[in-house]
């Protein structure tokens, strides 16, 4: 297809390189340099899409990241994004992209009865139509809307991109290249400052790509380039394109998203797609300039009807005409510029002014190039469905209220302005307190917060002149205070013509009989009838009426409906603007991409591996993983077809028959030294430490503040004043902040230094009836006998050449030793356990025979001190010391933690004996009862028993001193079982302990 | 994200600091009797203030040193930082 609307000599395009690209399936090709919009235009293609709620068709109405509408659904190297806004999307070879929100499609929409049907769907209809029956939820209203509503697909594909986080600190960073944005990036870093200029679209310069000016003896376009061609060689400069800064937070940290790759069919091997960038900024200079405001008169989302600075773009920047028949609408000097290019590009512009008699420099060269101008005139209606074929216009009372007779002219677009709106997300996100400024009927930045300064178009001043004079002044005043540099840079002389006032009327009255729908919110499709019900319902908040409407709720944030919507409700209800206030600017300002803000934070990046010294032994030897926290721990290790079941049952079973070897690296280790250092313990443990003797270790209970058991484990006393204490694995870092905490504000007068050593020492806990001879050949030189190394006893020596610490210690209930050498000599370590033990058929084990073995002795492990149970419930009472005091020991005699019916730890054992308890199940007095059935405990942890070959279970039960040898049923409606048990004791396996003691 | 100046390191994001409550809370001293209200009022009690708040945190990913922040809650403007062992 040709490009009937490309214009030949106009335009900053690169017409040497053509791009072929698809819209729905049809082929057409664009420059590079063009936007999907652009191209497009270039083509006559003006149906994009179909509206949210009533499906009508629509165009373009911007140029950028103001559009509310022009959105598709684009197909990139093979992956599909949704919500991609044409106006923003840059043209790449290869480039598919489809209508959304339209089916079957954008020609013939299903959805369009919703414009006949509009009188069911007025503001609000969220909440009342969908509402009865009940019952039509789920089968009618839900599908429905799901069918009919969105912006696009969410791709379901794993996204194969990268995307990167950045970090990067600044003295001014300032957003936005217009001519505010340039002037004072130039002023502050020739200052010395170190500047962040952020530009969010390709080119940088703003409006002075359109706009006819000159500053000094060049054009602004010119002196854009040149500037920026400047500040890109400075080294105390980045100049950023592409890139959004779009959230302000707390101390001056704001976020910025950098589309690196979007503009390109395929990202470049070793780039990131997006980039997202922290920026810690000493201050924030906002030149995010404005955005026109819609005018609203009747069919005003026809496609055809766009903003005049955005028609104005697409013919200056990409040498492409909107429309052969401009209709021109405008309550301000903006719309004139338009024409003026119209013409002098050989088009005959109308404009209609609402004005009744203005006068400037802008408007007499309009007269002077004979254009077409109808004064006090506005557009009634636009007319055509899926394309502006012409408009009822009409001539309108001075003051505004009556149209005089309706005439219909030929035009094949309405370019509307309603004069500006100052982008003020950046400086609302910040907290600043932004006022109302009557004289150009919009907020602008008040009270700043934080470090910000609003400049330019963006603090709504619109002549050239003072903008530069004012960047460039901010530019250096606030260099000036962070680098005490003094180099001023003189502001250019500026040459641009004058524009008179603007008109404060922006909203056409309907003529009579007849009921036009004049759109407000383009994107969710609000007009000015639905403000009108949700007053007349009585909603006056801005922000009720907002959520009512869902006015601004879309994902352009309203930034072309907002303004509009408050002006109406401050009409309707006789208030001004500021009274009625405006809703909350949020972050993002525009979309930014899930991926983005993840960044390389997915999968196995979503948080760091820890792996044991004796990872790649474990992996060679069929080891099957399991995270534990950060950890990779093995689970089971492999034979043949064995089943997890099987795997974890031999390995348990050749712990209690021979000798087992597991790595127990991962616990936590903190090495306590100073001469406190028992008195710390002895305040942080329920038990009495101040008397273990140096070589002897001592298993002890730790607390919180309110009583809950926090963690448990051994800690050994390695000399006078030097102690290794162990933590669970899981709550290693924990453990060290909260003796940190006790040292460092409670108790500092305390003597005593902690610090991990977890990742210093490699640990091998080797447990079964033979590994007392195992330890006798890894040790030769040392006594290992029960009087030599007793029970909780403590030895240094010599594991083949290295050193080794030897710790009597048992998790399993067997006789077992745990062996720590360094971290660097875990690998050797581990090697001469499994060489050596072969004799006595060691063989290792992984977590889950290591937990088969604990619940079958009734060990408590993480499932019972689950941070809602107490040294009772765990039956650990016996490690409560009566002679001292110690963290939590004064909440222990709270009336529910001594009550005669407290919950305890008990052992279950299905009557069947087959049967497996699902963990989480509740134990309940009657299977039948009516519900909620009463619950008397649940099911903490389940094994099968190696000892008595059949399951068993702990669990926490209500009473479980009392419980012993009742008959209950342990029911998991997740599963649907219901399974008759019995309470026995949790000390299910050597409830005396000989066999540690052994 | 907050920019918080441990007062032994220096400027940090709040990524590397982690929140530790009110700093005005003092632990009973040990072995000492107190009425069961005061040590509810210990254990559980919290102020939850508009305004100043002079608060606990601790440098996790730096010194691991605890100290003291006092901070608008409503603004998050932090007003000064200080050693665990100083007073505002
Ligand atoms: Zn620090």
């Amino acid at each position: 297809m040709s490009q009937n609307f490309r214009l030949k000599n106009i335009g900053l395009i690169n017409r040497d390189k053509k791009i072929s690209f698809k819209f729905n399936g049809k082929s057409y090709f664009g420059y590079e340099g063009d936007t999907l919009a652009s191209a497009l235009l270039a083509n006559g293609v003006h149906l994009i899409g179909r509206s949210f709620k009533y499906h009508r068709p629509r165009g373009f109405f911007g140029s950028g990241v103001d559009e509310p509408y022009a959105i598709v659904q684009l197909f990139r190297n093979g992956e599909s994004v949704a919500n991609i806004k044409t106006t923003e999307q840059e043209l790449f070879e290869d480039l598919e992209a489809t209508s959304v929100n339209c089916w079957p499609n954008v020609n013939f929409d299903i959805g369009a009865i919703n414009n006949f049907l509009k009188i069911f769907l007025p503001a609000g209809f969220y909440y009342k139509t969908f509402m009865w029956p009940k019952s039509f939820w789920h089968k009618v209203y839900e599908p429905f809307i799901r069918k009919a509503a969105g912006f696009g697909v969410a791709s379901i594909k794993h996204d194969q991109e990268r995307y990167e986080h950045r970090y990067e600190y600044c003295d001014l960073l300032i957003t936005g290249s217009g001519p505010s944005g340039l002037a004072s990036a130039y002023a502050a870093a020739k200052n010395g400052a170190r500047v962040i200029l952020a530009e969010d679209k390709p080119r940088f310069g703003g409006t002075l790509l359109t706009s006819e000016v000159n500053i000094g003896n060049q054009t602004g376009k010119e002196w854009a380039e040149n500037i920026t061609a400047e500040l890109k060689k400075m080294p105390n400069v980045i100049v950023k394109n592409r890139s959004q800064v779009f959230g302000y937070y707390d101390h001056n940290m704001l976020v910025m998203s950098e589309r690196i790759s979007d503009h390109l069919s395929k990202t470049k091997k070793y780039s990131p797609k997006e980039r997202l960038w922290y920026i810690r900024a000493k201050e924030v200079v906002i030149s995010s300039g404005s955005i026109e405001r819609p005018l609203v008169f009747g069919n005003n989302d026809t496609p055809g009807v766009m903003l005049s600075s955005a028609a104005k773009e697409y013919l200056k920047v990409y040498g492409v005409l909107v429309g052969k028949k401009p209709l021109i609408f405008t309550n301000n000097d903006s719309g004139y510029e338009t024409a003026i290019e119209f013409k002098k590009n050989g088009v005959e512009p109308i404009i209609l002014d609402t004005r009744k008699n203005p006068k400037s420099e802008i408007i007499d060269e309009a007269k002077n190039l004979n254009i077409n101008i109808k004064f006090s005139y506005v557009v009634v209606a636009a007319k055509g469905y899926k394309k502006v074929k012409s408009a009822e216009i009409a001539k309108i009372s001075e003051d505004k209220k009556e149209l005089g007779v309706v005439e219909n002219i030929n035009c094949d677009c309405i370019c509307v302005s309603g004069f500006w709106t100052p982008t003020i997300h950046l400086a609302s996100q910040s907290g600043n307190k932004t006022i109302f400024n009557k004289d150009i009927d919009a907020f602008v930045s008040g009270q700043a917060k934080q470090e910000e300064t609003t400049i330019g178009a963006a603090n709504g001043t619109f002549t050239l002149e003072e903008t530069l004079k004012d960047s460039f002044n901010t530019g250096y005043e606030l260099s000036k205070k962070i680098t005490s540099n003094d180099n001023k840079t003189p502001t250019p002389a500026v040459v641009e013509k004058k524009s008179t006032k603007h008109d404060k009327f922006w909203c056409v009255p309907l003529p009579k009989g007849k009921n036009y729908k004049r759109f407000l919110d383009f994107q969710n499709d609000v007009a000015v009838s639905d403000i009108e019900i949700a007053l007349k319902e009585g909603y006056r908040s801005i922000e009720h009426v907002k959520r009512y409407t869902t006015l601004g709720m879309a994902t352009d944030q309203g930034k072309t409906s907002n303004l509009n919507g408050l002006q109406l409700v401050s009409n309707i209800e006789n208030k001004i603007v500021p009274e009625v206030g405006h809703t909350t600017f949020r972050p993002p300002y525009t979309p930014v991409t899930i991926g983005a803000i993840v960044g390389r934070e997915v999968g196995k990046h979503s948080k760091p591996t820890r792996k044991s010294p004796i990872h790649s032994w474990h992996e060679n030897n069929n080891a099957v993983f399991v995270d534990a926290g950060a950890w990779l721990r093995p689970r089971y290790y492999k034979q043949g077809n064995e089943t997890l079941f099987e795997a974890s049952k031999r390995e348990a079973k050749n712990v209690r028959k021979n000798v087992g070897v597991c790595d127990v690296t991962t616990l936590g280790k903190i090495d306590i030294k100073g001469p406190d250092a028992a008195e710390l313990l002895n305040r942080v443990y329920t038990n009495a430490w101040l008397k273990l003797p140096v070589g002897k270790a001592r298993y002890g209970v730790m607390l919180r503040e309110d009583g809950i058991v926090m963690d448990d484990g051994t800690t050994t006393r390695i000399s006078e004043t030097h102690y290794h204490m162990t933590t669970t694995t899981a709550q290693a870092a924990n453990i060290l902040s909260h003796l940190e905490y006790y040292l460092q504000i409670v108790w500092p007068e305390l003597n005593v230094n902690v610090v991990s050593t977890t990742e210093q020492w490699a640990g091998a806990a080797i447990a079964g009836p033979k590994s007392r001879n195992l330890l006798q050949k890894l040790f030769p030189k040392i006594d290992v006998s029960k009087e030599g190394l007793p029970f909780m006893g403590y030895i240094e020596g010599e594991l083949y050449g290295i050193r080794a610490r030897i710790f009597r210690i048992s998790f399993s209930g067997e006789l077992a030793y745990e062996v720590n050498v360094e971290s660097d000599n875990g690998n050797y370590m581990w090697e001469k356990i499994i060489e050596t033990g072969k004799e006595f058929e060691i063989q290792p084990y992984g977590t889950e025979a290591l937990s088969t073995l604990r619940i079958e002795m009734g060990h408590v492990a993480g499932s019972e001190l689950d941070g809602r149970t107490i040294p009772y419930d765990n039956s650990l009472e016996g490690m409560l010391s009566k002679k001292k005091d110690f963290i939590g020991k004064r909440s222990l005699n709270r009336k529910a933690y001594v009550a005669e019916d407290r919950q305890k730890v008990v052992g279950v054992i299905p009557l069947d004996k087959k049967t497996s308890i699902p963990e989480g199940s509740h134990l309940v007095k009657d299977a039948k009862a009516k519900l909620p059935n009463p619950k008397l405990g649940y099911i903490s942890a389940s094994c099968w028993s190696v000892e008595y070959d059949n399951p068993f279970s702990l669990a926490i039960i209500k009473d479980g001193k009392n419980m012993i040898g009742q008959k209950l049923f342990a029911m998991s409606p997740l599963k649907n079982k219901t399974i008759p048990v019995e309470i026995v004791s949790s000390h299910y396996v050597d409830p005396k302990g000989e066999r540690v003691r052994s | 994200m907050l920019h918080i100046r441990c007062p032994h390191c220096g400027m940090r994001s709040q990524n590397e600091f982690a929140y530790g409550g009110d700093a005005s809370v003092k632990r009973p001293e040990l072995n000492k009797e107190i009425s069961d209200l005061e040590w509810d009022n210990f254990v559980y009690l919290r102020k939850s203030l508009r305004g100043k708040h002079l608060e606990l945190w601790q440098h996790i990913s730096g010194c691991r040193q605890w100290f003291k922040v006092q901070r608008d809650t409503s603004t998050h403007e932090i007003f000064k930082t200080i050693k665990a062992n100083e007073d505002i």
